[in-house]
């Protein structure tokens, strides 16, 4: 399970060396990232799982430029953040839809193409394409609360997947949503990831759902947040649901809940 | 005016019942409160206007010494050529002498002082709305204009409207400006207000995530502010017009009164102050207070016209 995969053999993406991250609060300040050591590849699907508070968020941040570190260095395609964040490099999935309430969910796919001043006729063809690839062909004419949970989740990762970036950045997509659909979504996902071949780096708190979609898994933990293991999981490109019930998935679940166990006991 | 109400509604408008709702929604819960209150009003409002004008008729009776009995005195108390406060009925006969009857060019029609006071108004509301925007636009986005504006921007509505008023009508008409535009500066004035503050806390509303959202687009500020801040600070907007609207024509009668204009609604009530007619005065001030819910209404309709096109439900 520790071979090297094949796709680590090309360019990392994200170079993350000694990452540091306090934020000044009214009281004490809060270190939410400490020493983070992190490659991350060319089509690697990489999540991030830890306790609540240990830094996953802030982590995602960072690379998307949303926060600045205090310490150490992080390249983002090779160049910084920033740079990465104003070349476009990555789609940004937030952990609630933040669809416009105001925009139809067609003009809300289409939201970032304005931004990026695509034209029309190729901002019709994107959301079309998108709408059908995340199973929502015929609701761009609806608006966000006409839609459930799900299909809103669905939309705002067709509005990421719109933006045709190369990498996708992904806070607990799925956390609000029921089991089922979480587990449809998880298969949609990971087809998609496994035709485009796009960088992720999937934030989330489910254990199964770590393994079923993931490359490598980063488990870290919290106070000072940190990386506690980094676990290689490769079960394949084509993985179908019940690969859930095999030895191999299971084995790779215990150690990550090993991980966690083992990250989170230190503090108490 | 019912169904848009209901699209407004949550929860309205699905299943079978709508139509049986919003015309039971219609009927008790708009109509029906709405009607009880002016019942009240005009229950109070005859009371006040027998009591008030009772001595005046008591004082006619003695001086030609005559007994009244009380149904006398009700009818003399509503008869009255200067009453103390007339009576609803003296009121709405004026207005209608005066809106309907009299032609609309006539200088005694209350429709040609409404229209004078309405184009300056509107003038007013208008230039009050783009400063009011204006400046919250630049608060928004710039934090020496926020430390710097807010606080004179506040300051600017302490100073009694009623003081500068005069003052502002005269500086005009030292530079030989008169009639509409220093009563629309003065509606400017007052309107400005409601539309900046609402604004403000409109095109701050957006959540982080929306404004973070913007971000990973590399979104230029130009393009947030049209796109998210602008949409989203619009029922602040269309709530603060509707303040701003109702003190746009307050600012509009105030800055007739110290011209000594002759025309326009203010003008109509110093006319009716000075020769005691208290009844062509209550007629202008009810038609003002017609005016503005005219208005208020019209600013509704266009909220929600907006406000469906923008997908609410
Ligand atoms: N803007 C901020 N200002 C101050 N402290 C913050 C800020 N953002 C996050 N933190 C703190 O940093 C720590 C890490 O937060 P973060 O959101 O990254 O955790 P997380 O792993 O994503 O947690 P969860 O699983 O609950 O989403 C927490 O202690 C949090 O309180
Ligand atoms: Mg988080």
């Amino acid at each position: 399970m520790n071979a090297p995969l094949a796709v680590s053999a090309t360019e990392p993406v994200i170079s993350a060396r000694d990452l540091d991250l306090v934020f000044q609060t009214a009281d004490a300040p809060v270190h939410a990232l400490s020493d983070i050591d992190l490659t991350i590849r060319k089509g690697e699907f990489v999540s991030l799982i830890g306790p609540s508070g240990c830094g996953k968020t802030t982590l995602l941040r960072v690379i998307a430029d949303l926060e600045q570190p205090t310490g150490g260095t992080i390249s983002v395609n090779g160049m910084t953040p920033e740079k990465a964040r104003e070349a476009r490099a990555y789609g940004y999935v937030f952990q609630a839809s933040a669809l416009f309430p105001w925009r139809t969910i067609a003009k809300n796919i289409a939201l970032p193409l304005e931004v990026m001043g695509i034209d029309k006729a190729e901002r019709d063809r994107r959301v079309e394409k998108n709408l059908a690839l995340v199973d929502l062909k015929g609701f761009g004419k609806k608006f966000p609360w006409q839609l459930s949970g799900g299909m809103q989740q669905r939309a705002s990762i067709a509005r990421a997947l719109a933006v045709q970036p190369d990498m996708l950045l992904m806070d607990e997509p799925f956390g609000a949503l029921d089991e089922i659909v979480r587990d449809h979504l998880n298969e949609q996902l990971l087809k998609l990831w496994a035709r485009t071949k796009k960088t992720v780096v999937f934030v989330t708190h489910s254990i199964p759902e770590a393994v079923f979609l993931s490359t490598r898994i980063v488990v870290m933990s919290p106070r000072p947040g940190r990386i506690h293991e980094i676990i290689d999981c490769d079960l394949g490109d084509d993985r179908p649901l019940d690969i859930r019930e095999t030895p191999e998935f299971l084995a790779i679940a215990q150690r990550v809940r090993d991980g966690l166990r083992a990250g989170h006991a230190y503090d108490e | 005016m019912a169904s848009s109400r209901e699209l407004a509604t949550p929860g309205g408008g699905s299943g079978f019942w709508p139509i049986f709702r919003s015309l039971r929604s219609a009927l008790t819960s708009r109509a029906l409160p709405v009607v009880a209150v002016l019942l009240g009003i005009l229950a109070i409002w005859y009371l006040g206007a027998v009591w008030l004008n009772a001595p005046f008729a008591y004082d006619v009776a003695a001086r030609s010494d005559t007994e009244l009995s009380f149904a006398e005195l009700l009818s003399q108390t509503m008869s009255q050529q200067r009453p103390v406060l007339p009576a609803p009925h003296q009121v709405a006969a004026e207005m209608w002498k005066t809106v309907v009857e009299i032609a609309p060019t006539s200088k005694r029609s209350l429709l040609y002082h409404s229209g004078v006071t309405l184009s300056s108004t509107l003038l007013g509301f208008v230039l009050g709305t783009t400063l009011g925007v204006v400046l919250a636009i630049g608060i928004v986005h710039s934090r020496v204009l926020d430390r710097s504006l807010m606080p004179w921007i506040i300051t600017s509505q302490t100073i009694p409207i009623l003081a500068i008023a005069p003052m502002i009508i005269v500086i005009f008409a030292s530079q030989g400006i008169t009639g509409l535009l220093p009563k629309a500066f003065i509606s400017m004035y007052l309107s400005f207000f409601p539309v900046a503050v609402g604004m403000v806390k409109g095109l701050r509303s957006p959540d982080a995530m929306h404004l973070d959202l913007m971000r990973t687009y590399n979104s230029s500020r130009l393009q947030t502010l049209l796109k998210l801040r602008l949409p989203a600070a619009m029922p602040f907007l269309f709530a603060s017009m509707k303040v701003g609207v109702a003190i746009s024509l307050v600012g509009a009668i105030i800055g007739e009164l110290p011209t000594g204009a002759v025309a326009g609604l203010g003008a109509r009530l110093l006319a009716g102050s000075y020769y005691g007619q208290t009844v062509q005065i209550w007629s202008a001030l009810m038609t003002a207070a017609l005016l503005a819910a005219v208005l208020v209404i019209l600013i509704d309709i266009a909220s929600r016209a907006v406000t469906s096109r923008m997908g609410v439900r």
